[in-house]
């Protein structure tokens, strides 16, 4: 079961997720090992694969670099659960197919450490301790039509052939 | 329905005659701005799925600038793979170093960044465009590599939130104070999603290089770009670099169109402002606390242009640099650094005391060049003053406008530049 990892304050940027030091690479394995360094340097020694960060609002604030998502998905962090997210991180999570899911109350209800359940499909997060549940923003369909593709990219080379080839009925009227 | 101008372009841009904030578009990018940090990720995606094209050469403009000159064999390797990508594609628009400096601020100096274009980047300050009423926002390397691929990325088309100002700014006072002081009203997230247009008879009589200022640090509100409307002002700036007004659309927004939220503000009651650490809205008045400091930075996308260096000269011009505190001033580009020297103002630094570097973002992101080290203070007028940004986690980082970096470069600790003859009379002695 996901254990989560409590990071309460609001505006975490991406200098603390990944600093710039660190931007000499774009591998994902190398990132990871300083994945939230300038936050909390003991976090990659404790995150477990499928872990969920729950934040405060306006997580992933600053600089554009994509490197915040790779290096929090190389850590092996599953989902990062916050009230919002700074515009630039958010789309950077769509286009990569990372969970950044929007959900008020989420800090006050988790405490570092404690077991959580997350349902996709239900849109909810359970904090198994307690028990108590919450529901995220729905993800946006185009979001996850990215995710189904497997990224922008590739939902954009789908789009191009698509065009190239024209559909069934299309022919038809040739 | 009224149309914003930042709707009206995104409009133009995704083949529809309206759009409405919140619709998801596919928007057309008229150019594509790289530099080495976040383009050689971009790349490696492309080529990794069989996608390595770029849609069109004379459209993108690649400017190495973050870890130039390269300060480890890593930063020269990211820097070579821009460079032979540039070769390898034809991209013509190249300015290497030695004939570049901090790209946004090349960018906008080039002309070929127009009005009503649609323009981005992988760096979150590409919003520094919008000055000239264009549509300039940062993305990720994914988007970044979407848009050298298809020179496309989806939007989601955002809300806007007007900026009215009116008054004069007291001698003293610049841009930067200003846009402080909107970022310390409505908080680091308090843009964000939004476009943050700027009007009002304030910005009507600011030059140029004072818009610049402003949509720049749109980010450090969380905005997806600051805008500016065309006006006198900007057709002559383009017009100076050989740009007429028949090769660019001009967009105002519509009297009715719909704004998120309204903001106004009485420019002549902003007074020096310094954003204290962690985060670019703790803003107080510069001088109200007495902060000594080590160290001392002019430059980056947000302030390093020509005037930002009058600002400076004309507070060094005969006085120096406090003992202990290390000052450097990094002109934004070649062009900005080469009029420097003919106006002697690099003299004036270097008679004051103070390093003159070579234009990069170097020190402003902490990655070489005067990163600083635990527990320094450093008195910056640069954007992010963000736990780590400069280097160690443990120094402490106020921004505020390089008037302010110099006056308190002077006196050692963070002081108002309005006591040191600001408004450009020489000192008495
Ligand atoms: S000067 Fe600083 S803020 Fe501007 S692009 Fe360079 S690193 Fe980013």
């Amino acid at each position: 079961m996901p254990t989560v990892h409590v990071f309460a304050r609001d505006h975490i940027n991406t200098d603390e997720i990944i600093p710039a030091r660190h931007l000499t690479t774009d591998v994902e394995a190398e990132l990871a090992k300083y994945a939230m360094e300038d936050y909390d340097k003991n976090f990659v020694r404790r995150v477990k694969p499928g872990d969920i960060i729950v934040a405060g609002a306006d997580f992933g604030c600053g600089s554009s670099r994509e490197h915040a998502v790779w290096a929090l998905r190389g850590a092996g962090v599953a989902a990062v659960i916050a009230p919002n997210f700074a515009r630039i991180f958010y789309r950077n999570a769509i286009n990569n197919g990372f969970l950044a899911l929007e959900c008020e109350n989420v800090v006050e209800t988790f405490m570092d450490g404690d077991p959580a359940e997350l349902d996709l499909t239900g849109g909810t997060i359970t904090n198994v301790r307690t028990g108590q549940t919450l529901q995220f923003v729905p993800v946006p369909q185009f979001a996850l039509d990215v995710q189904k593709a497997g990224g922008w990219l590739e939902y954009m080379r789908e789009q191009d052939r698509q065009q190239r080839e024209p559909s069934p009925q299309e022919e038809q009227h040739a | 329905m009224g149309m914003t101008i930042a709707e009206k372009i995104l409009a133009a841009h995704s083949g529809q005659k309206e759009v409405v904030p919140g619709q998801l578009i596919e928007c057309a990018t008229d150019w594509v701005l790289c530099h080495e940090i976040t383009t050689p990720a971009a790349l490696r995606m492309l080529e990794e799925r069989g996608m390595d094209r770029v849609f069109d050469p004379e459209k993108i403009v690649a400017v190495p600038d973050h870890s130039v000159p390269a300060m480890n064999i890593k930063a020269a390797k990211m820097y070579q793979k821009l460079k032979s990508w540039v070769q390898e594609k034809g991209i013509r628009h190249f300015y290497d170093v030695g004939r570049g400096g901090i790209a946004h601020v090349v960018l906008e100096n080039t002309g070929l960044i127009k009005p009503g274009q649609t323009l981005v980047s992988g760096d979150s300050h590409t919003c520094n465009a919008g000055a000239l009423g264009c549509f300039a926002t940062g993305v990720g390397s994914t988007d970044l590599a979407g848009a050298i691929y298809a020179g496309r990325v989806w939007f989601k088309v955002p809300e806007t939130m007007l900026i009215r100002v009116t008054g004069e700014l007291q001698p003293g006072v610049t841009p930067k104070d200003l846009v402080l002081e909107v970022i310390r009203r409505i908080g680091a997230d308090g843009a964000n999603y939004l476009v943050m247009e700027w009007v009002g008879e304030t910005i009507e009589r600011m030059d140029m290089e004072g818009r610049f200022t402003l949509t720049n640090m749109a980010i450090e509100a969380g905005g997806k770009t600051g805008i500016v409307a065309v006006d006198d002002t900007t057709r002559a700036y383009l017009r100076e670099r050989g740009v007429t007004p028949d090769q660019y659309t001009e967009s105002t927004s519509d009297p009715d169109a719909k704004y998120k939220v309204v903001i106004d503000l009485d420019a002549s009651k902003v007074e020096p402002t310094v954003a204290y650490p962690h985060i670019p809205s703790n803003g107080r008045v510069a001088g109200q606390d007495r902060i000594p400091v080590t160290h001392a930075y002019v430059g980056s996308c947000t302030n390093g242009r020509i005037s930002d260096l009058r600002d400076v000269a004309r507070i060094l011009k005969g006085r120096r640099v406090a003992d202990g505190v290390q000052m450097i001033v990094v002109p934004a580009t070649q062009a900005i650094w080469k009029q420097a020297a003919q106006e002697g103002l690099l003299e004036i630094f270097v008679e004051a005391g103070a390093s003159v570097s070579y234009p990069s973002c170097g020190a402003c992101l902490g990655m070489h060049s005067g990163v600083l080290g635990p527990d320094d203070v450093c008195i910056s007028s640069s954007n992010r003053n963000f736990v780590g940004r400069m280097g160690d986690p443990s120094a402490q980082i106020y921004l505020a406008s390089p008037a302010t970096v110099a006056a308190s470069a002077v006196a050692g600790y963070i002081s108002d530049p309005r006591e040191y003859n600001p408004a450009g009379t020489e000192a008495a002695d």
